[in-house]
């Protein structure tokens, strides 16, 4: 019993340890960053990280939309409700679906691709021998990485919404035949731009900042052999997952829980 | 060693997890002279070159390179005396997005304002030193093992360091490109006048070119010397490291319980 | 140096694309409009119970949307609402003193909204003034207790 007291204790303080020092990565890599070269880097890790990962978003973003529309037709038009459509497709899209999905996706595509990337530079022994040359890899390697992930992930969520919105329409208003004047006022009469598309950034912009961070903490810290590269992508996938939807819970219940 | 040893450790203490690494070691390494650290596999030769270069921080012991203490100094003064080392990692460590020019003229564009022209022909002077003028646009993954280890040591030189550290520059290569490396260590000390320590197994090509030799093992110096007199060396273990004998009071065996006896037992199966 | 011209411009399109669906996003799906906000005024209307209406619903005359409610708060003078509305500036000095106010549902469940109806009275409603002639939401609740009772006293 006390064994299990004691192990209880020491994982605790492990885990909070490991916190601390996951937090004095970011603050060491975003602090004090602009520069001439590293715009250029910042850029490079752009295309990587944002414009890689714009395909499987947008693909995925025009599916959920005419799902949506499909779904929502069905239950909808029992209640003779069907003009409120584009209302129920844009405000599932804008407030929960576009940052939900886009952040998982982007977990997937581009949070694993970061840690398997750092992982392999530090077992190569990349970012030793930077540190050799007098170069902080923080500054060098993470700092552009966490930078692209952060502007990145908002972008992507833009995308999402917008074709699925465009998607909803498409399966909607051209094969189910919801009038498209209705498809888009109703949209427009609920749809508020800063309780909804600010707040669905404002989440977006969360999960950026926490995927990103568990994908580069991970390369950074993981064991640099070809296990722990293997097991370090797995936990940035399963960590930035869970982190998102239990962030989204909370997100949305400050945000639209009316608890005030 | 008349004069001031260039990085001297004093008494180093060092542990990983549970096993103690350094237990108290002190030597010195003598400014412009090529000094060999030998060891068998798994002595921490790697961990002493990232203590020396500030990577690592001892439990206790000092590390001093040309009277500064590198634990002591704070991260950007650390930086800068990075600054006038070079390394040389056992992989090479070679930058994979950048090609072999860009890996040379890393060092250089970070920590210098030279124009254009000039860190083109700083480049091309140091890889023309190490014979890979001829492969400045290719990438590293295009480059054999030893091709790499020599883009690395042009890289290592690039900012004309005093201090140069190999981390066993000869494992994995063929004899020819082992020859050719030992040929361009032992030719770029004595045309920079450059301090250097190889860490090392490989007795024959580290004995070949240093000019004083320490043999590590279970954490303290167990020998040193002159490579002549290290040849003759009474001292049991160095005998049988240097003179690389099968048996000797290194084990050949990992401790076990007695042979019979666990042919016999049952447990011990898992 | 050519690969690198294609990626720079790749993530400028990327994130002028991003710019580009955030306007999207504002005018056709939020329905924004750059109308200067300043070209409006405000009337003031207490109502004995407001249901469901909330800030920013719509305020309509004759189906048309003329302006949205600004804010609900409670008049502890009276202890009923005291709803600001805030309308169209082309429509301050051309309401009617007795113009009524009315909050009303859009289909049987939609969302309440506002509507406007003119009287006749020869003054005019400017800035800051206040509309006496107020019905309040109608509650369901209330209305199928009404019915019940009813229904059971006949």
């Amino acid at each position: 019993m006390t064994a299990w007291l004691i192990r209880l204790g020491r994982n605790t303080l492990d885990g909070v340890e490991a916190l601390g020092q996951a937090g004095i990565f970011l603050a060491q890599s975003v602090i004090g960053w602009p520069s001439r070269e590293g715009l250029r880097l910042w850029l490079r890790q752009m295309h990587f990280v944002g414009v890689m990962s714009l395909a499987i978003v947008l693909v995925s973003g025009l599916f959920i939309g005419m799902v949506l529309a499909l779904q929502g037709y069905t239950i909808l038009v029992d209640f003779g409700a069907a003009d409120a459509l584009g209302q129920m497709v844009a405000l599932s899209l804008l407030r929960e679906l576009a940052p939900v999905v886009a952040a998982l996706l982007f977990a997937g595509r581009a949070g694993s691709a970061l840690t398997a990337e750092i992982g392999l530079m530090k077992a190569t022994e990349q970012l030793s021998s930077m540190e050799m040359i007098g170069v902080d890899p923080l500054r060098r390697v993470v700092a552009p990485r966490l930078w692209a992930g952060f502007v990145s992930l908002p972008l992507l969520t833009i995308g999402f919404s917008v074709v699925g919105i465009w998607g909803g329409q498409l399966v909607g208003v051209d094969w189910l035949g919801v009038f498209e004047g209705s498809y888009w006022g109703n949209m427009q009469a609920s749809v508020n731009f800063i309780d909804d598309v600010g707040n669905g950034l404002v989440k977006s912009l969360v999960f950026a900042l926490v995927v990103t961070w568990i994908a580069v903490y991970q390369g950074y810290a993981l064991i640099p052999t070809s296990e722990g590269i293997s097991r370090a992508t797995t936990r940035t996938v399963v960590y930035s997952s869970l982190a998102v939807l239990g962030l989204d819970f909370i997100l949305t219940a400050v945000m639209f829980g009316n608890f005030a | 060693m008349t004069e001031k040893p260039f990085v001297e450790i004093e008494d180093l203490r060092f542990s990983r997890g549970k096993s103690e690494i350094f237990r108290g070691m002190s030597l010195a390494i003598p400014k412009g002279k090529i000094t060999a650290i030998m060891g068998p596999s798994g002595t921490g030769k790697t961990t002493l070159l990232k203590l020396i270069g500030g990577q690592l921080v001892p439990d206790s012991g000092r590390v001093i390179i040309d009277g500064h203490d590198v634990n002591a100094l704070s991260r950007r003064a650390l930086f800068q005396l990075r600054r006038r080392m070079g390394m040389l990692f056992q992989s090479g460590a070679l930058f994979s997005d950048l090609s072999v020019f860009e890996n040379v003229a890393f060092p250089l564009r970070v920590h210098t304002n030279l124009p254009e022209a000039m860190v083109r022909d700083l480049v091309l002077m140091k890889l023309e030193a190490v014979g890979l003028r001829g492969a400045r646009s290719l990438m590293p993954s295009e480059l054999s093992g030893g091709m790499a280890r020599r883009v690395a040591l042009a890289r290592a030189i690039a900012l004309d360091p005093e201090l140069i550290m190999y981390d066993e520059p000869f494992v994995g290569q063929d004899p020819v490109s082992m020859g050719v490396l030992v040929q361009l260590i032992k030719r770029i000390n004595d045309a920079l006048g450059l301090t250097a320590i190889v860490v090392s197994h490989d007795i024959k090509e580290a004995m070949s070119i240093a000019d004083y030799v320490y043999v590590i093992a279970d954490g303290v110096v167990m020998g040193q010397g002159t490579p002549e007199a290290l040849n003759t060396e009474d001292n049991p273990r160095v005998r049988q490291f240097i003179h690389g004998e099968p048996d000797g009071p290194v084990p050949f065996h990992y401790p076990a319980a007695g042979y019979a006896a666990d042919l016999m037992g049952t447990e011990g199966t898992r | 140096m050519k690969r690198s011209k294609w990626m720079e411009l790749g993530v400028g399109l990327f994130m002028l694309a991003g710019v580009l669906g955030l306007v999207f996003l504002g005018l056709r799906v939020s329905g924004l409009s750059f109308e200067a906000p300043q070209n409006t005024f405000q009337l003031e209307a207490n109502f004995g119970n407001t249901g469901g209406l909330k800030p920013r619903s719509r305020v309509t005359m004759a189906g048309v949307t003329v302006g949205r409610v600004q804010s609900i708060s409670l008049d502890t003078e009276w202890l009923d609402a005291r709803v600001v509305l805030s309308l169209n500036a082309d429509l301050e000095n051309k309401l009617p003193e007795d113009t009524t106010a009315a909050i009303l549902t859009s289909g049987l469940l939609g969302e309440q909204y506002i509507g406007l109806s003119v009287g006749g009275a020869p003054d005019m409603l400017a800035d800051g003034d206040r509309i006496r002639d107020t019905q309040s939401a109608l509650v369901l609740e209330e209305l199928i207790q009404q019915f019940i009772s009813q229904a059971i006293e006949d």
